[in-house]
């Protein structure tokens, strides 16, 4: 179990790394006659050529959006050509693995270049929460006295806090139509600020017990500061715990940024993510007849899938109550 | 009991006021305001008038002042979106989102412990497939499970997809309206219990697998109690305490998780009102919903130690209930 988890996190994270080479077409381009367009289906055998073909796709309707494979001409896929890992000439596609969306544009393709903008925020907010977490947690664990009262009980107050709600009021209190660049570091900022109490609340727990050890006097005696001390020591000891609260904020994260960008507060549509995309998926009436639309739920889903499983049995509580 | 209580109230109140304050000020200082929804062409005297209404040609904090002045009195300000008072309006919204929150509870409660009972006091093929199904759960979150039951209800028709009630149920009496509330309610309310049922049903099976442990129970099997008497009356006991520790910080997760679902199935509660109001600006609407958020999550704190308190002896003690 933990071994498939492991294996899919690295598969997904494989994925992203190589999103320009493994999409057949570029995220923004737009295919006029494909609007709605279901996957083109892969088919191994017959069509009297070598190797996996496809059929070119033609639009019967507009309106009622139907479309039929042109099974007069089969056209072979082409690998390792042109910087892409698999695509087929100009002219005879497009190559749709996933379908389309509303604009004509691959979903697939917009897919693994969407994991990069999502799992990048959500590394980052993971990254900096556990930093400014361990920070607060280690002095307030250290110090102890009058600093160790006011920093728990801040820490308590963001705590209880609906993470969902305050996010929600800090993206929209800011201006709504920003760049995607800043819309990148307000979203980390902002969950950073969320993320930090749990991290500092535990490594505190932490740091007191640890602070009444031998080898803490020992390191007074020998003339170590406090910083010295905090920093090379005693953080250390706080690692296991910083790894599995790691695995909690990462797919926290990846859905705060799909459920921001769902409704309209997260990146600017014209960016592919896995929560701008689902957004265009929004509309019900349109779902039954492209369920494609929904692949980047499943994308969250095997992301969040993965680190749940290769987890598993760590001493992780399997708490996942905030989104 | 009674200083338990006192100092809870008094968290309460601070818990209110603090985050309203915050909301209010924050959408004060934020870019734009609320007159923008009159649109493009309206007159400068119009909207020199809406914000003379609203107090926006006040300074930020004598704007806060006069607020709170009024909020003292249960006057929380007029809705510049809707052109109602936003007391009513919050409180409206609040109650539907109580419905489908208190149901969804109810759900993730009778779905959650008993499975998590028998996957944790026993092996086996049942105890295997509960264990993966809340696995999967658990990587289910409440914006792709409404998502996936949208689509389900759009393709299947079994229910309707979205909304609380129908137009044509409009003009019913009660009880159409309570049919029609029935019908549109399962699917929002699955969607906000399903994750939450499969953390209950998780910590359940790991607390009763300790309990099991523990040495009461090997004293009780040795004087020969049933098993099932000894995981029903005595192991589940002592494995409760985590379950209603963790009830505190559903109330947490029902609220987050609420705003998603609602958004999704276009359910009118407060997560969606909070959401437009927080899109346009609507400055006392923001601050009603997040007055009656913090209210919402404090009740629902105390609820939660109250309810350890009756689980766990130990916790009476300690709290000096």
């Amino acid at each position: 179990m933990r071994r498939a988890g492991l294996a899919l996190v690295a598969l997904i994270a494989l994925v992203a790394l190589a999103a320009p080479w493994l999409a057949p077409n570029p995220p923004d381009r737009t295919f006029s006659e494909s609007l709605y367009a279901p996957p083109t289906r892969v088919h191994l055998f017959g069509g009297g050529v070598r190797g996996p073909f496809v059929y070119q796709q033609r639009l019967l309707s507009r309106l009622e959006r139907r479309f039929e494979d042109d099974v007069s001409r089969p056209v072979v896929l082409r690998w390792f050509t042109g910087g892409r890992f698999v695509s087929v000439p100009d002219g005879e596609g497009p190559l749709l693995l996933l379908g389309a969306d509303a604009r004509g544009r691959d979903i697939f393709s917009r897919l693994v270049h969407g994991a990069r903008p999502s799992l990048a925020l959500a590394l980052a907010a993971t990254l900096a929460a556990l930093v400014l977490g361990a920070l607060v947690g280690g002095v307030a664990g250290y110090a102890g006295g009058l600093v160790d009262d006011l920093l728990s009980r801040l820490t308590e107050f963001v705590l209880v806090l609906p993470t969902m709600y305050v996010a929600l009021s800090l993206r929209a209190a800011l201006p709504l139509v920003l760049s995607a660049g800043a819309v990148f570091g307000l979203l980390a900022a902002i969950f950073t600020l969320l993320g930090w109490p749990v991290v500092a609340r535990g490594v505190r727990a932490i740091i007191a017990s640890e602070r009444e050890r031998d080898y803490v006097a020992a390191g007074h005696a020998l003339g170590a500061g406090p910083w010295r001390m905090l920093v090379r020591h005693l953080l250390p000891s706080t690692t296991g715990y910083l790894a599995v609260q790691a695995t909690l904020l990462l797919p926290a994260f990846i859905l705060a940024e799909a459920t921001l960008s769902y409704v309209g507060l997260g990146f600017p549509d014209t960016v592919p993510t896995w929560g701008t995309m689902l957004q265009e998926a929004a509309n019900v009436s349109l779902l039954g007849q492209a369920p494609w639309m929904l692949a980047p739920a499943a994308a969250i889903f095997l992301a969040v899938l993965g680190v749940n499983l290769s987890v598993q049995g760590r001493g992780r509580a399997p708490v996942q109550l905030e989104p | 009991m009674t200083a338990f209580v006192a100092r809870r109230l008094l968290f309460a109140v601070a818990l209110v006021f603090v985050v309203s304050s915050v909301a209010l000020l924050l959408t004060r200082l934020a870019p734009g305001d609320v007159t923008a929804e009159l649109g493009p062409f309206a007159a400068p005297e119009e909207i020199a008038r809406a914000r003379a209404r609203l107090d926006l040609d006040r300074s930020p904090l004598e704007q806060w002042a006069l607020w709170l002045v009024r909020a003292g009195r249960f006057d929380f300000g007029d809705s510049f979106l809707y052109g109602r008072p936003v007391r009513g309006l919050v409180a409206d919204a609040a109650g539907n989102t109580a419905i489908l929150a208190v149901v969804a509870l109810a759900v993730a409660t009778a779905l959650g412990i008993p499975l998590g009972i028998v996957s944790g006091s026993r092996r086996g093929a049942a105890a295997a497939i509960i264990r993966s199904v809340s696995l999967v759960c658990l990587s289910l979150p409440p914006l792709l499970t409404s998502l996936l039951l949208v689509f389900v209800a759009a393709t299947t028709r079994w229910l309707p997809a979205g909304g609380m009630t129908s137009v044509e149920t409009l003009d019913g009496g009660w009880g159409t309206w309570l049919a029609d509330v029935a019908i549109h309610l399962p699917l929002p309310a699955l969607a906000l219990a399903l994750p939450i049922a499969a953390t209950f049903e998780r910590l359940q099976a790991q607390s009763i697998a300790e309990a099991l442990q523990q040495p009461c129970v090997t004293a009780a099997t040795a004087r020969g109690v049933a098993p099932r008497e000894i995981i029903v009356r005595h192991a589940w006991r002592v494995s409760l305490r985590p379950i209603c520790g963790v009830y505190g910080i559903a109330i947490g997760a029902l609220l987050s998780g609420s705003f998603v679902v609602e958004f999704v199935t276009a359910w009118p509660g407060l997560g969606r009102l909070m959401y437009e109001a927080l899109r346009a600006r609507d400055i006392y609407l923001v601050a009603g919903c997040a007055a009656m958020g913090g209210l919402v999550l404090a009740a629902g704190m105390m609820i939660g130690d109250l309810l350890l308190a009756i689980a766990d002896p130990r916790v009476r003690e300690q709290e000096s209930l």
